[in-house]
């Protein structure tokens, strides 16, 4: 089971490392990160990604709260949420007919684009990880040239919060 | 009052009344060294390799239940201490581990004698800081003893710049720490131990299984009360020996790998385990898909991660020991024990004796070799079981562990969890400070004792008597053993050739050594050893080569499924 995990943590040198190193010290897997400060300086918010059975879950909530500087932390993925990732994506755009195609993918996906060359698309793109996915399929003969994504954040729906 | 950063480390320290710092000076720690020359508030301790430092740390932690207290350079120094401090955490014994470092302005620049200490013991850590501004030392000293003796403890490192070291700042001790992100539970769930008691009360094969966190939490004596007032039966693992005593009728002996059949067989058909302070450890547990087939399982332990990891739990509760065994007589105080449970108890005590019967510890020893059974046995008697006894890791742990009958808590000294050798003799230093008194045995075997056998010269400089009890069987036993079971005899690697004359090798280290060849003169070597009260007495026991250690659980076998002789 795939589960998104929020986390607060003490915005401290270090406290990073302390939570992928946990993960890799525990064979635990990690498909996505993504870490910064919050409106409080002295805290940061970290979603992370990963996968296992509920049994493994339970001990990678434990064990990131055994780490002195997680506040606090949630399993999103145990109440209703809204996940969103980043993507930024360059494309050769260099005919009349690719970058018309391209612009049409754009609008339909609701992404901008953010750059322009006589050669290439810089697209900006947002949305669940399965709706970049969605956008780099549907650019099928389009050649790529970069691919970067921000890895998931998340947050629960409602009036639910993290905070302290 | 304005001090340098040395200072105010050893004001710190002497603040939390720290007695004694085990440590190696060098370069990046000058200053501190400085600081502590010019004051009389704690003893440091010389040892001869940083790695005996931490383990000395150690022992004075586990015979005492307060922080050992480390201090080593940068670099090498780091490095060396980094196996100590992992036996520590892999046993969650309380420590406080300052390393030096070099300047901050050189942090990152491959600089000499440079490694990242912080990097390299964090995963072996409860928690590491580095001190970036010497306004930051005196509280980051405060939270790193908080950290390491509250909730389940575990060593903290500190790791200090050498610019930091000598900046001055206005030095005060906190009274109190209040760190935001930490609240360790105490008290467990009132609906949980309820749940847990009526469990119990149910119950018509009980065990309780309990580990180093009884010791931990100095809660033998509800321990004691809980199991005499139910006359349940009690199996202590490896690192809980000394929890219930050894010599009470209720005690089944260890259990797990070399535990008893009693022990072992009572765990496999239990219809209720209680678990407490103990982490149901592989070398407890055997083949996990056959442990404890009919069992419910209550677990007591202060650290959740620890429940429902290896084994999934019935009846988990989150708390320290102590609390959690101090509500549960509460609620049995107010509760009569069933009658029928009483009589199913009278039916389980016949089958336990009946397993007991086995005598699976029994061995005999003839008149020509020494058994290393023998010579714990006879350790126990000399001593009136009243001696702390740390050991290394093997054969001549397991026979410590197995013959010398430990009636209270923190006499065991022994590395569980993390399995180092070397251990023994530097734990018996920090045991012996802590306890001047007392008789500090270590059972060590010829090839454990010689990696960190330098210490020899520690305790000459302060005068430690420590009995070294090597059990020479001139292999590395256990090692041995296995390569007997399981790789056909091959013996690879675990032949000793070459050793030293342990006796002479004592001898020129200024202490006294013996060489003990007969069965016969087992008994008087160790009398005669325990006369000499004021002096280390290294005793060099010839035993035999081929002795293995019984009863053993295979690799991938169920508790039921020993081999006994």
């Amino acid at each position: 089971m795939r589960h998104i995990i929020s986390i607060l943590l003490e915005n401290e040198a270090g406290a990073l490392s302390r939570v992928a190193g946990l993960f890799s010290a525990r064979g635990y897997n990690i498909e996505s990160l993504t870490v910064a400060a919050t409106e409080d300086p002295s805290l940061s918010r970290m979603t992370l990604v990963t996968r296992g059975s509920d049994q493994i879950v339970e001990q990678i909530t434990k064990q990131l709260n055994k780490l002195i500087e997680v506040v606090k932390l949630i399993d999103l993925t145990e109440g209703e949420h809204i996940e969103r990732e980043l993507m930024l994506i360059k494309v050769v755009a260099d005919s009349g007919e690719s970058r018309e195609e391209v612009k049409r993918l754009v609008d339909i996906f609701r992404g901008n684009v953010i750059d322009v060359t006589t050669t290439t698309y810089t697209i900006e793109l947002t949305g669940p990880g399965d709706k970049l996915d969605a956008f780099i399929a549907a650019l099928a003969d389009v050649k790529i040239l970069e691919t970067v994504r921000s890895g998931v954040s998340g947050i629960s729906r409602g009036e639910k919060s993290l905070h302290i | 009052m304005e001090l340098n950063g040395a200072d105010i480390l050893c004001r710190s320290l002497a603040d939390e009344g720290v007695e004694y710092l085990f440590g190696y000076p060098g370069g990046a720690v000058l200053h501190i060294y400085d600081a502590i020359y010019k004051q009389d508030k704690f003893q440091h301790i010389l040892v001869r390799h940083e790695q005996a430092a931490t383990h000395a740390a150690d022992g004075y932690a586990r015979s005492t239940g307060k922080p050992g207290v480390v201090l080593v350079t940068s670099g090498p120094g780091a490095t060396n201490a980094v196996t100590g401090i992992a036996t520590a955490y892999m046993d969650s014994i309380p420590m406080v581990v300052i390393t030096g470092q070099v300047p901050t302005s050189m942090i990152g620049n491959d600089a000499f004698q440079e490694v990242d200490s912080v990097g390299i013991t964090r995963p072996c850590v409860k928690h590491n800081f580095l001190v970036k501004d010497v306004k930051d030392l005196a509280e980051t000293v405060k939270k790193a003893f908080y950290i390491a003796s509250t909730g389940r403890p575990g060593p903290v490192l500190i790791d200090i710049p050498k610019d930091v070291t000598a900046e001055k700042a206005d030095y005060s001790y906190p009274e109190k720490v209040d760190i935001r992100s930490y609240n360790p539970v105490t008290k467990g769930h009132p609906k949980q131990i309820k749940r847990a008691v009526e469990l119990m009360l149910e119950a018509k094969r009980p065990v309780l299984y309990t580990g180093g966190g009884v010791i931990l939490d100095d809660a033998s004596q509800y321990l004691v009360e809980l199991a005499q007032k139910l006359n349940f039966p009690v199996t202590n693992t490896l690192m809980g020996l000394g929890a219930y005593p050894a010599t009470e009728r209720q005690f089944l002996g260890m259990l797990g790998m070399h535990g008893t059949y009693e022990a072992n067989m009572s765990m496999h058909h239990t219809d209720v385990l209680i678990a407490i302070g103990a982490r149901f450890d592989d070398r407890v547990t055997g083949n996990i898909e056959k442990f404890c087939p009919e069992a419910r399982i209550i677990h007591v332990d202060v650290d959740p991660a620890s429940i429902s990891k290896n084994v999934s739990v019935d009846v988990p509760i989150v708390g320290t020991v102590g609390s959690v065994l101090q509500d549960m007589l509460k609620l049995l105080n107010e509760i009569e024990q069933p009658a029928e449970q009483k009589a199913s108890l009278v039916e389980w005590w016949r089958q336990i004796d009946e397993w007991r019967a086995m005598d699976c510890l029994k061995f005999t020893q003839g008149d020509e070799v020494i058994k290393p059974q023998y010579v714990v046995q006879k350790l126990w008697e000399v001593t009136q079981g009243d001696a702390f006894v740390t050991s290394d890791v093997g054969q001549h742990q397991m026979f410590a562990a197995q013959y010398y009958k430990f009636d209270k808590p923190r006499r065991w000294i022994n590395s569980g969890g993390l399995g180092t050798m070397g251990f023994g003799l530097p734990a018996a230093m920090g045991v012996q400070l802590a306890h001047p008194d007392a008789t500090v045995a270590c059972v060590t075997g010829e090839g454990s004792i010689q990696m960190n056998i330098q210490e020899l010269s520690t305790c000459l400089q302060y005068a430690l008597p420590i009995k070294v009890i090597s059990l020479n069987n001139r292999y590395l036993g256990m090692v041995r053993q296995w390569q007997e079971f399981f790789y056909q005899s091959r013996y690879s690697m675990s032949y000793m050739d070459a050793l030293p004359d342990f006796k002479a090798l004592a001898e020129s280290y200024g202490h006294v050594g013996m060489r003990i060849e007969k069965p016969g003169d087992v008994e008087g070597a160790l009398l005669e050893a325990m006369k000499l009260k004021d002096r280390l007495v290294f005793m060099d026991f010839v035993t035999d080569q081929t002795e293995n250690v019984y009863p053993m659980i295979p690799a991938g076998a169920g508790l039921n499924e020993m081999i006994l002789v």
